[in-house]
């Protein structure tokens, strides 16, 4: 915790039982959350769990149903001007003029900041150069590939220094180059000390980059934590299995039960099994499923990772369950 | 005092924005220049010499028309650009920004004042080219003018709120030309109401469009005006009165989601 004498700093971000109804969906049934200034926190959840609405309400764009929400101690509703000058907001689409240079757009979103016309064009230069798109800062943004224009989007979020930057799902639909880029631009950021509230639905993401994690589902936070400590309340080891024959998941984990440490997990062929013990535990299980008959295509046992912990949690994956919302939506 | 000079400021930064758009987009530049001195061109020289306007050449008959009809056409622009800041999320980053949000409606309708000067400079040309004789005074054609960026940013107006409407910057485009060409052929702008079928004839009489013609017909070739031309500006004015607060809701319903 950050500490100014003996009086602690107000949370750089503060939600207070937030709600949000579209018609009849309920996007947040009552959403509590504390981000520490000059800390990395990651909302986790699947498409359509409520992370963008509560960034909309975070970011001014949307107002709460019910309860309050604080960036920086002013009041998302009240004091919405005041917030507005506190944050910098990188949204899942690259929010950039296509018709303008990458220039022209920095220079832009400085002059909204009222930066004033000279700093705002020294500042869109001194970006473009930091997210390594000098050279082409003079090109329209639609000749810019994908990559590109989220480093842009990422860039034009910085213009006026915000304190609070919102980035919702700032690498979703980028190959692992540019998101691997991205990953670097954003842990600089956090080293100069700008709080950063990020949303995201990939869980190494969220493991890279968060000090804190609140998982959503549903519009409900269920469970908050560090990285670790979340990995730690799925417990120990676990033993997967890729069977040769998908069929067979269900005997297989019968001829497991003996040394499962908890329920086991079927899915397309592979099986889950927590396991109390990491020693022996390879050759125990090959031995029990070579008696039971069921031909094994691949073994290990690994420590838990994020996505056991969202499974474990929401009883369902993450990943694939985002995937198909999104191709619903589109 | 400071949230008025903000909100100019943020207006001008965002009308410049609108308007560096369209130089970029070679349709839209063809649309503003190409397009309108096709249009003279062919209703002078192709269709002007079968229609008959008592009392007029169909070159002054048909300029204050097609100038109308073209400045009307002119905010455009405000349709695309609201229905594409709607779809790729650009309306959030500005809203997320400590600007005049008022700004993102009268930035693009001011920019559209610009693109009708313009236009307004290619169809004089165009017209005095081909032959068209201001027949009146000078007071009148400076009226004539106001009248004419009145009129187009009015339209600009009506466009914003397409554009608010769309769901794509496609289908304000195809609502923009379903809606306003009807509108702007059934009218006094390019043949004499009294030469349509008389079914048409009061249709054409009472649009909105003819009375906007007429005024503009009155005050560049110095005829008569009676009434038109209050008649004329009544109606420009109660174009903006209308869609200028109804974009204005639209805008709050639409960024409310």
């Amino acid at each position: 915790m950050v500490t100014v004498g003996s009086v602690p700093a107000a949370p750089a971000v503060e939600t207070t039982n937030l709600h949000k109804r579209y018609g009849a969906v309920e996007a947040l049934r009552g959403v509590d959350l504390r981000v520490e200034t000059g800390s990395v926190f990651g909302l986790l959840g699947p498409n359509g769990a409520g992370k963008t609405t509560a960034v909309r309400i975070l970011t001014t764009l949307l107002p709460p149903d019910e309860g309050s929400a604080r960036v920086t101690g002013f009041d998302v509703v009240r004091d919405a001007a005041k917030v507005r000058q506190q944050i910098g907001l990188a949204g899942q689409y690259a929010a950039v003029d296509e018709n303008l240079t990458g220039f022209e757009n920095l220079q832009m979103v400085g002059r909204l900041y009222h930066l004033g016309r000279s700093r705002s064009r020294g500042r869109a230069r001194e970006l473009l150069s930091s997210f390594d798109l000098s050279e082409a800062g003079d090109r329209l943004v639609r000749t810019y590939s994908g990559g590109m224009r989220r480093r842009l989007d990422l860039a034009a979020a910085l213009v006026a220094r915000p304190p609070v930057l919102f980035l919702d799902e700032p690498t979703t639909g980028l190959d692992i180059r540019s998101r691997i880029g991205l990953w670097d631009a954003i842990e600089a950021l956090v080293s100069e000390g700008t709080t950063v509230l990020l949303t995201t639905q990939y869980l190494d993401e969220a493991d890279r980059l968060a000090d804190r994690l609140a998982v959503i589902d549903e519009g409900v936070v269920i469970a908050e934590g560090t990285p670790d400590e979340l990995k730690h309340r799925v417990g120990g080891e676990r033993l997967e299995i890729h069977l040769c024959d998908g069929e067979r998941g269900e005997e297989a984990v019968a001829a497991l039960a003996s040394i499962a440490s908890d329920r086991p997990f079927v899915e397309d062929g592979s099986v889950r099994v927590p396991v109390a013990e990491r020693r022996g535990t390879i050759a125990n299980a090959v031995r029990r499923l070579d008696d039971a008959g069921i031909a094994i295509d691949d073994i290990s046992v690994s420590s838990p990772t994020l996505d056991d912990v969202f499974l474990t949690l929401t009883g369902h994956a993450a990943e694939r369950e985002a995937e198909q919302a999104e191709v619903q939506s589109s | 005092m400071t949230a008025l000079r903000y909100g100019i400021s943020d207006t001008l930064v965002l009308a410049k924005r609108s308007l560096l758009r369209i130089p970029r987009q070679p349709d839209l530049l063809v649309g503003f220049t190409v397009q309108p001195i096709l249009f003279v061109l062919l209703f002078v020289y192709v269709f002007g010499g079968a229609i008959q306007t008592p009392g007029f050449d169909y070159v002054d008959f048909l300029m204050p028309g097609i100038i109308v009809q073209s400045i009307a056409f002119g905010g455009f622009v405000t349709a695309l650009g609201l229905a594409d800041d709607l779809k790729k999320g650009l309306m959030d980053r500005f809203r997320s920004l400590p600007m005049a949000r008022s700004a993102l409606l009268t930035g693009r309708t001011l920019g559209d004042v610009v693109t009708n000067v313009f236009q307004l400079v290619v169809m004089f040309t165009v017209g005095l080219l081909v032959g068209f004789n201001f027949s009146s005074d000078y007071a009148e054609v400076v009226a004539g003018i106001a009248l004419l960026l009145l009129i187009g940013y009015a339209f600009s107006w009506v466009f914003a709120f397409m554009g608010l409407t769309a769901s794509s910057a496609e289908a304000a485009n195809a609502y923009g030309f379903t809606i306003l060409f009807p509108l702007t052929f059934v009218s006094s702008a390019f043949v004499p109401v009294a030469s349509m079928p008389s079914w048409l004839q009061p249709i054409a009489e009472h649009n909105p469009f003819t009375k906007m013609v007429d005024a503009e017909r009155a005050l560049l070739l110095g005829i008569p005006a009676g009434n038109d031309v209050w008649v004329g500006l009544a109606w420009t004015l109660a174009i903006i009165l209308v869609f200028a607060p109804l974009s204005a809701w639209r805008y709050r319903r639409v960024v409310a989601r």
